[in-house]
């Protein structure tokens, strides 16, 4: 047994696929007990790291370790210990809930009585249709079937590649409250998700892009460190509204954000200066206010930096 | 003749459009219209029935019961005409891999009957304003996945419709090319394209002009994002969606 204190340990992990650098010398770790989220989008590389850390896929250079076990030498340990939730659906679609779970739970030498309480929260809300196929189930059904089967062994660490990717802001919201309770009994576990308004529920992210880590913190200490003042700006005209932003020497940058667009100020920026010019420009119901930057502020700036 | 003014102003109207498989209303009595220009957001938790909607909307689908047209073309016996005068963007993105931006750019155009010529025009100057000429021999499968999202924008407006059924296309993307996929959206309805769009992501419904969310089959509220906010005195688009999909007793 290991005395490490860390659930995940990457090193410097790289991995190709023909020309393509899925993964660019990443290095992160998870703490034991930690909630941990890699958030990027599509071709951030997010899959291709889920995959070596449950030992499906070996990385090009680099080391990992889950729970202090090596993932090339010590693979077969490492699946006894993990969950792993893939991001496309992959139970037994002919099988039923309650033979999907058997299934997976003799997979791994226990039984479902066994190890009950550690599913009961998750595997209660579709217990009263376990006869169904999983095959015939909703979507949100599916990924409770699917986090039940992950978590039946009793794993230590727990790897979730989006598993709210396609589903609506209220479900979203109920698989995090899940993860809570799965973290409140000790589980590490690392999430992936292209939402990033999904980073707070996290207790650290990971914030990457095209393989690389752009920052690893806090969702709260990377909002602190912003750096920058950000305006939330708007007019009658917000098509009009955002040509004219890009014209002035200092606005350092500015883009669509919904109701406002947001904006970053620059050398000689001035509030009262920015709202005479628009209505020299012919702007209506300009208002501006300071805000407080999201993380979606703080993806972007470090995007912009990368280029 | 103030209803065919009031016709020429609606590009879409419908009443009481209704979709049944066999016991289950999947779309229940739906009322509404969507002027000129105008960006309409449809949303809706998993399993309301958006994709049943929008599939009649479209002309791929005919209602069980209710009328209304799309366009100007009646959607319960006009989908083949309907179908060629909208634009259609999936969540799945459906160009294809092996052919190069420009091919894909004339298949298309060519399916919707755009003349060679003219084709070859338009997509010259599209891909001008997207500062992707350098790209058009490039294969499809090769680029960005945001290159790609953009481009299928392109591709589904290449016809010139009046009206561009968006389903959930930014799913996936990086910020910064979510963001420029909405310029581009901005641009097309300042031009007067009318955006019929689905999203996930509750800070781009606060892009549209107004939105109706969908509950159980039924359209549950319509209004702009400011009047949603003030009703349900809520802070953000996030808030009204959770206070009004709570109630909902369908999954997906």
């Amino acid at each position: 047994m290991s005395t490490t204190t860390l659930a995940i340990e990457v090193n410097g992990v790289s991995k190709s696929y023909g020309s393509i650098k899925a993964l660019d010398k990443v290095s992160l770790c998870v703490e034991r007990g930690e909630l941990f989220g890699l958030i990027g989008p599509d071709g951030a590389g997010k899959t291709t790291l889920f995959k070596i850390l449950v030992t499906l896929l070996n990385a090009d250079e680099g080391t990992a370790h889950v729970d202090g076990l090596d993932v090339v030498k010590d693979y077969k340990q490492i699946r006894a210990r993990v969950g792993y939730m893939p991001g496309k659906f992959s139970l037994y679609p002919d099988l039923t809930i309650e033979e999907n779970m058997e299934f997976f739970a003799t997979l791994f030498g226990v039984t479902v009585e066994q190890n009950y309480d550690m599913v009961a929260p998750i595997y209660k809300q579709i217990e009263p249709f376990k006869n169904r196929r999983a095959g015939r189930l909703s979507g949100g059904m599916k990924q409770k079937l699917a986090l039940s089967c992950a978590l039946i062994h009793r794993p230590s660490v727990l790897f979730l590649d989006e598993p709210t990717t396609g589903v609506d802001a209220v479900s979203r919201s109920e698989f995090w409250d899940m993860l809570y309770s799965l973290k409140q009994q000790g589980l590490s576990i690392m999430v992936s998700t292209p939402y990033m308004d999904e980073a707070s529920r996290c207790d650290r992210i990971a914030l990457c892009n095209s393989g690389k880590v752009l920052d690893i913190d806090s969702p709260e200490h990377m909002v602190e460190k912003f750096g920058s003042p950000l305006y939330a700006i708007k007019s009658s005209n917000m098509f009009g509204l955002l040509k004219d932003l890009r014209s002035f020497d200092y606005v350092a940058n500015c883009y669509t954000a919904g109701e406002y667009h947001h904006l970053l100020a620059g050398n000689g920026f001035d509030a009262r200066q920015l709202v005479s010019d628009l209505e020299n420009r012919g702007h209506t119901n300009v208002e501006l206010k300071g805000i407080v930057p999201d993380i979606e502020d703080v993806f972007i700036k470090l995007l912009s930096n990368e280029d | 003749m103030k209803t065919n003014d009031n016709k020429q102003q609606l590009i879409i109207q419908v009443q009481n459009l209704t979709k049944q498989f066999g016991a289950f209303t999947a779309v229940d009595h739906i009322s509404f219209d969507v002027k000129r220009g105008e960006i309409f957001g449809f949303l809706g938790a998993n399993g309301a029935g958006k994709t049943t909607a929008m599939r009649m909307l479209c002309g791929l689908s005919y209602p069980t019961s209710g009328s209304g047209s799309v366009a100007g073309f009646d959607v319960v016996k006009e989908g083949e005409k309907i179908k060629r005068h909208i634009g259609y963007m999936s969540q799945r993105f459906s160009l294809y891999d092996d052919l190069t931006v420009q091919e894909n750019m004339e298949l298309f155009g060519g399916i919707y009957g755009v003349k060679s010529s003219e084709l070859r025009h338009r997509a010259t100057s599209m891909l001008t304003r997207l500062d992707f000429l350098s790209e058009k021999d490039t294969l499809v499968g090769s680029l960005p996945l945001g290159w790609k999202q953009k481009l299928a924008f392109v591709v589904a407006t290449i016809h010139r419709p009046e009206i561009v059924f968006l389903d959930e296309p930014t799913g996936g993307v990086d910020p910064i090319t979510r963001r420029q996929f909405w310029e581009m959206i901005y641009e097309a309805s300042s031009e007067g394209t009318t955006i019929f769009v689905t999203t996930h992501y509750m800070d781009e419904a606060e892009y549209c002009n107004r939105i109706s969310m969908m509950v159980d089959g039924k359209i549950k509220a319509l209004d702009t994002p400011g009047n949603l906010k003030k009703k349900y005195a809520a802070a953000s688009m996030d808030e009204v969606f959770r206070t009004l999909a709570r109630g909902a007793q369908r999954g997906d």
